[in-house]
C-alpha cells in the first residue's frame, strides 16, 4: 500500500480505495482478514480514526465485514462487486476524461478510434497514462 | 479502539492571558481539549506555544483566566496534575540519573507506566538503559524523555518539540510508536511542532496561536480542504481568482501560483490551470507570514 500525502484526495479515501484494490486483485482474498487499524495507522503515521473512516467505508459497502474481536474480514462476493462498480464507474472515470483531453488536442472522432483500435488486442494491460 | 465516554475527561482553558514583563505572550485565550485527542499546537517562535503547555502543567502562573483538568483547577493541584505529563524542552529528571532510574521513577508518580514498552521502545531506539541522562546526547535526549511520554498512561500527555534533535529514522520511529500507543490505549496528546508536515496525518485537530492568540482551530481533515492553489498561465490565473479570498501569489515570469482559500469547484477551474492541495504547512505559512510572527519572550 503506498498512500499519497500530497494528493488533494483525503486520505480515509485513499485508504479504502487501496484495500478495495487489493480485494480486487485478489491480494486479500475472501474471508482473510486485513490489516487492523493500529497496524495501518502506525504502518503510516495516521491517525486510528482516519483509517476507521475508511474502513467504515468498505463496511457500508459489505465489501469487509467485523469478526467480533478479531478483527475485519474480506466479504464474500467483495471482488466481484468491486469489478461491477468498477465497470459502472469506467464511463465517467476514463471515456468521459479521455474525450475531454482528444478535445483539447484536437483530435478528430476516426483519429481517436484509430488510436484505441491500434492497441486493441494488444497490450491493453499495459499501465501507460 | 476503547473510547472513553466520561464527558469530564477535558482540559479547560478559560480566558488565559500571560505577560513576561511588557510583552504579552498569551491574550485572552480559551480552548478545550477532549478525550482521547491528538491535537496540534502549531505556531511561530515566540507565538506562546511553550508558555501555553507551562502554564497547563502549572510551570507558571496565568496573570489571569483558569486552567482545569477534568472540573479542577491545575493550580498547585496534585491530583489535577497527575492527569497530565508534560515533556518539555528542558530536562527535569536529576542529571546523575541513570534512564532505568528515571523510569522508575516515572513509575512512582504514575503507576500505570508501561514499563515492558519502556524497555521495547529502549531496544527500538537503541538507548542504553544503564547510561547516566547527563551523559545522554541532544538527540538521545529527547528520545529518553519521548520514551518516558508515550509509556505514561496520564490522560493528556503534552509533547513540545518532542522530536527535537532526532535523525530521520527516528523521528519515523517515535511516531509509528506514537500511533501504536494510541490505537492500545487511547489518550490525548498535545504535540507542539515545527514539523508541521511530518505530524499532519497524525493529528485530528490542529491549533494555530500566533502573536499569543489563537488564529485557527480547526479538525485536520477542514483545514485540507480549506485551501488549494492554482497554477499556470499569469493571465489566466488572474482571470480566474478575480472575486475570491487569495492568501498568497507566486510569481515566475509569465507563470503565476496562486493561494486560494475555499472549497474547490474542479469544474469552474480552467483545464489549463494545474490544481494543487494546499498542505498543512503551506497554510500555516500563508497565515502567520502576513503579519508576521513577533518575539514573545
Amino acid at each position: 500500500m503506498q498512500l499519497d500525502f500530497q494528493s488533494d484526495k483525503p486520505i480515509f479515501l485513499q485508504i479504502s480505495e487501496q484495500i478495495e484494490d487489493a480485494i480486487f486483485t485478489g491480494a486479500f482474498p475472501e474471508d482473510s482478514q486485513i490489516p487492523s487499524t493500529t497496524e495501518l495507522s502506525a504502518r503510516f503515521n495516521i491517525n486510528p480514526a482516519t483509517v476507521l473512516k475508511g474502513m467504515n467505508k468498505l463496511a457500508d459497502e459489505g465489501l469487509i465485514y467485523k469478526k467480533r474481536g478479531l478483527g475485519m474480514f474480506v466479504g464474500r462476493g467483495a471482488a466481484q462487486a468491486v469489478r461491477e462498480k468498477r465497470q459502472q464507474d469506467f464511463y465517467q472515470q476514463y471515456i468521459v476524461s479521455l474525450l475531454t483531453e482528444a478535445g483539447k488536442l484536437g483530435l478528430s472522432k476516426q483519429e481517436l478510434i484509430a488510436l484505441i483500435e491500434r492497441n486493441y488486442g494488444g497490450e491493453t494491460n499495459g499501465d501507460q497514462k | 479502539m476503547v473510547i472513553r465516554s466520561n464527558n469530564d475527561y477535558k482540559i479547560k482553558v478559560q480566558d488565559i492571558s500571560k505577560s513576561f514583563g511588557n510583552v504579552q505572550a498569551l491574550k485572552n485565550i480559551s480552548l478545550t481539549f477532549e478525550p482521547d485527542h491528538i491535537y496540534g499546537l502549531l505556531g511561530r517562535n515566540g507565538a506562546g506555544k511553550t508558555t501555553l503547555l507551562n502554564l497547563i502543567s502549572n510551570r507558571l502562573y496565568a496573570d489571569s483566566g483558569t486552567i482545569s483538568v477534568n472540573g479542577e483547577s491545575v493550580i498547585d493541584n496534585d491530583k489535577a496534575l497527575s492527569k497530565l505529563y508534560y515533556m518539555s524542552e528542558k530536562n527535569c529528571y536529576p542529571e546523575s540519573m541513570t534512564v532505568d532510574q528515571a523510569f522508575k521513577w516515572a513509575a512512582n508518580f504514575y503507576p500505570g507506566f508501561d514499563r515492558l514498552r519502556a524497555k521495547e521502545l529502549c531496544a527500538k531506539f537503541e538507548l542504553n538503559g544503564k547510561k547516566k541522562i547527563k551523559q545522554l546526547s541532544t538527540g538521545y535526549n529527547s528520545i529518553f524523555k519521548g520514551i518516558i511520554a508515550l509509556c505514561v498512561d496520564a490522560d493528556f500527555i503534552l509533547l513540545d518539540e518532542p522530536v527535537l534533535g532526532l535523525d530521520a529514522n527516528h523521528r519515523q520511529l517515535f511516531y509509528k510508536s506514537l500511533m501504536e500507543t494510541y490505537s492500545d490505549n487511547p489518550r490525548t496528546f498535545i504535540i507542539s511542532t515545527h514539523l508541521i508536515e511530518e505530524i499532519t496525518s497524525m493529528l485530528e485537530t490542529v491549533m494555530i496561536i500566533h502573536r499569543g492568540e489563537i488564529l485557527k482551530i480547526d479538525s485536520t481533515e477542514n483545514l485540507l480542504k480549506a485551501g488549494y492553489s492554482v497554477s499556470g498561465k499569469a493571465d489566466t490565473v488572474e482571470r480566474y481568482i478575480s472575486g475570491k479570498q487569495i492568501i498568497g501569489v507566486d510569481v515566475l515570469g509569465g507563470l503565476k501560483s496562486a493561494y486560494v482559500l475555499g472549497e474547490l469547484d474542479r469544474a469552474q477551474v480552467p483545464p489549463e490551470l494545474d490544481i494543487n492541495r494546499m498542505d498543512l504547512q503551506k497554510l500555516f505559512i500563508r497565515m502567520t507570514e502576513n503579519n508576521q510572527g513577533g518575539e514573545a519572550k
